[in-house]
């Protein structure tokens, strides 16, 4: 019998890029199957987003009745009934709310764990919640699509690339999502408690992501502000436009690139903080 | 393979003084360690509550950097290089739990596996072990929030051991554990020390543990290192002695000397007599008392660890 400790570590050293490709999807797979066991927690989160999608979508509607044209915001009564409840669904996919692992574990010091894997924990984290999101896809997304195609009427795309650059603005969507929970969860580690933070995310993202309503509502100045000075629109508000087509192709494409950068901007800063933290971190508890 | 010089650690602490004044007072956990640590040796790392041993384990392991001083891990510096160390060592915080609560703990080992991209063989092997000597089998498909504090410690044991590490750090791994547990994580460690390429640092304040598992004992108190040595050292230096106890038929006669051996209490009307050994074999007492008492019942006791070692706690 081979003793335990006896063998030397081997760690494939011809294929690095494989092995970190088979390392992120084991902990994505780990990140589906946690969120997997919660089923009720799963169907009550359904019902609940449907309730809100009705409410949501009657409102939109009737302001779209009182609007010049029947047009608010360049949006026709199809493309605001599939906003809302795509939308609807997209919420639990992009996890935007609700979200303080992370911040929960620095405070107990259980964040300990996390830093005795030779996985930096960025990379461990955005793995296990690209799982958690696509756990989404499969569960919460089509509940309230579904019960949208039931009792509404929605939008069918036109143009062939829009299905795939909603699924591309969906992707980017959940990464700059995470980017933001996990600096907002990340401020813990200098205030113990991210509590505040915490509350100020949950109020400022509904808004300015454009759940409560579309963004293009606002004066166009403050609507080009928002969308180039902040990834929250590129959260929420951007893959509802790929897909209802509000705007032509390209305008489309330069919508999704700008989510592109700030996903990469929002990763590279929580690489950044999470470093910073390392270095000045007291893990708590004996 | 572990070194540490003058290694520090010093915690701020805000303490209330006055009403709203706060104070900023500083603690410190770890005073000016100096430790060299070398392969195969099993290591037991014990002290009073507060005395600075996890602080310690934290600064080995690379999740917390030191205030002043140096430490090295196999030649590397933990906190700066700690995803290359994380690869090579096998750390237990038995406090915590390394786990992932909502999955199965066969799942987590799985996982596990591709953390630390471990060849599929290796981790069977290894599990496959670690199953037999630590009794998994029974709650591997149970979610670790279910499982209780015992099968959970032996599941902790096992991942930390998957990825094969040469060195350990175990903070009170026995901590909670039932007897059968205990001697079951016990031998198991034994048997992992005995192959001699695993290096092992354990806290405990179970000190059966140390007894059982370590050749070398490191005492520390307030941050500071009190003793370094084996367990014989220890009680050689608080004269700590093997007692002989015997019930007599008859008291002793008075003014009664026993060569090598002294009176240390005497209990049931002379009945029973406890002598303390000074360095002579029990087998001369025993012959040199039998022809002269009639003995019903001996027996021969070693000292006691937690007696000599409260005794160090409170000297310091
Ligand atoms: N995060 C922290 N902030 C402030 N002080 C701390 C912190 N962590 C530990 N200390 C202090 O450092 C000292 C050493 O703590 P440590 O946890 O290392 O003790 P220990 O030897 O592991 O004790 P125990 O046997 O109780 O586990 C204690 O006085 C403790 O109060
Ligand atoms: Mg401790």
């Amino acid at each position: 019998m081979d003793r335990i400790g006896a063998s030397v570590l081997t760690i494939s050293p011809g294929r690095p890029f494989r092995a970190s490709l088979t390392t992120f999807g084991a902990l994505v797979w780990s990140g589906f199957r946690r969120y997997a066991t919660y089923r009720q927690a799963t169907i009550a989160g359904s019902f609940t987003n449907i309730v809100f999608g009705f409410l949501r979508c009657y409102v939109l509607l009737a302001v779209a009745a009182g609007a010049v044209g029947n047009r608010p915001a360049g949006y026709d009564v199809e493309q605001l009934a599939t906003y809302v409840w795509v939308g609807q669904g997209l919420l639990a996919v992009t996890g935007m709310w609700g979200w303080a692992e992370l911040a929960d574990r620095i405070r107990t010091g259980d964040i300990a764990s996390d830093l005795l894997r030779p996985v930096p924990p960025v990379v461990s984290y955005l793995a296990a919640d690209l799982g958690r999101a696509l756990h989404g896809v499969l569960t919460r997304f089509l509940g309230p699509v579904l019960v949208g195609l039931l009792f509404f009427p929605l939008v069918t795309p036109q143009r062939w690339q829009t299905v795939p650059l909603f699924v591309l603005s969906v992707l980017l969507a959940v990464v700059g999502c995470f980017g933001c929970r996990f600096l907002i969860n990340a401020t813990a580690y200098w205030l113990q408690d991210a509590r505040g933070p915490q509350m100020l995310w949950t109020l400022g993202s509904g808004v300015l992501a454009g759940l409560y309503f579309p963004l293009r509502l606002l004066p166009e100045w403050l609507t080009v502000t928002l969308w180039v000075a902040t990834p929250l629109p590129g959260l929420l508000q951007t893959p509802l436009d790929v897909l209802v087509e509000r705007d032509p192709p390209a305008l489309q494409a330069g919508l999704v690139a700008l989510q592109a950068i700030w996903a990469v901007l929002l990763i590279w800063l929580a690489t950044v903080v999470q470093r910073r933290a390392e270095r000045k971190l007291v893990v708590q508890g004996g | 393979m572990i070194q540490m010089r003058e290694l520090r650690k010093d915690f701020t602490v805000r303490v209330k003084a006055g009403r709203l004044r706060r104070e900023k007072r500083t603690v410190s956990a770890v005073d000016g360690i100096d430790l060299t640590i070398e392969p195969g040796e099993m290591v037991g790392y014990i002290g009073p509550n507060g005395a600075g041993k996890s602080t310690t384990l934290k600064m080995l392991t690379g999740v917390l950097s030191p205030s002043s001083g140096e430490v090295s891990v196999f030649g590397l510096t933990p906190v700066p290089q700690r995803t290359r160390l994380a690869l090579r060592i096998g750390v237990v915080f038995g406090q915590r739990s390394q786990l992932w609560w909502d999955l199965p703990l066969g799942e987590s080992f799985r996982l596990l596996r591709h953390i630390y991209r471990v060849p599929a063989a290796e981790h069977e092997a290894r599990l496959r072990r670690c199953r037999g000597l630590l009794d998994l089998d029974a709650f591997l498909d149970t979610p670790v929030r279910q499982l209780s504090l015992g099968q959970r410690m032996r599941g902790e044991l096992t991942a930390a051991l998957l990825h094969g590490p040469r060195v350990l750090f175990l903070d009170e791994p026995t901590i909670g554990l039932d007897v059968v547990s205990k001697q079951a994580v016990r031998s198991f460690l034994a048997e992992l020390g005995a192959s001699g390429d695993v290096t092992l640092v354990l806290t405990t304040h179970d000190l059966a543990d140390i007894e059982r598992l370590c050749d070398r004992l490191v005492v520390i108190d307030h941050g500071r290192v009190v003793h370094d040595g084996t367990i014989e050292a220890l009680h050689a230096r608080y004269g700590s002695r093997r007692s002989l106890v015997v019930e007599l038929d008859e008291p002793l006669p008075p003014g009664f000397t026993l060569p090598g051996a002294s009176v240390t209490g005497v209990e049931a009307d002379g009945h029973r007599v406890t002598f303390a050994l000074d360095g002579s074999s029990s087998g001369a007492a025993v012959a040199a008392l039998v022809a002269v008492a009639s003995v019903r019942d001996l027996s021969v006791v070693e000292p006691d660890i937690e007696d000599v070692v409260a005794r160090l706690y409170q000297a310091g």
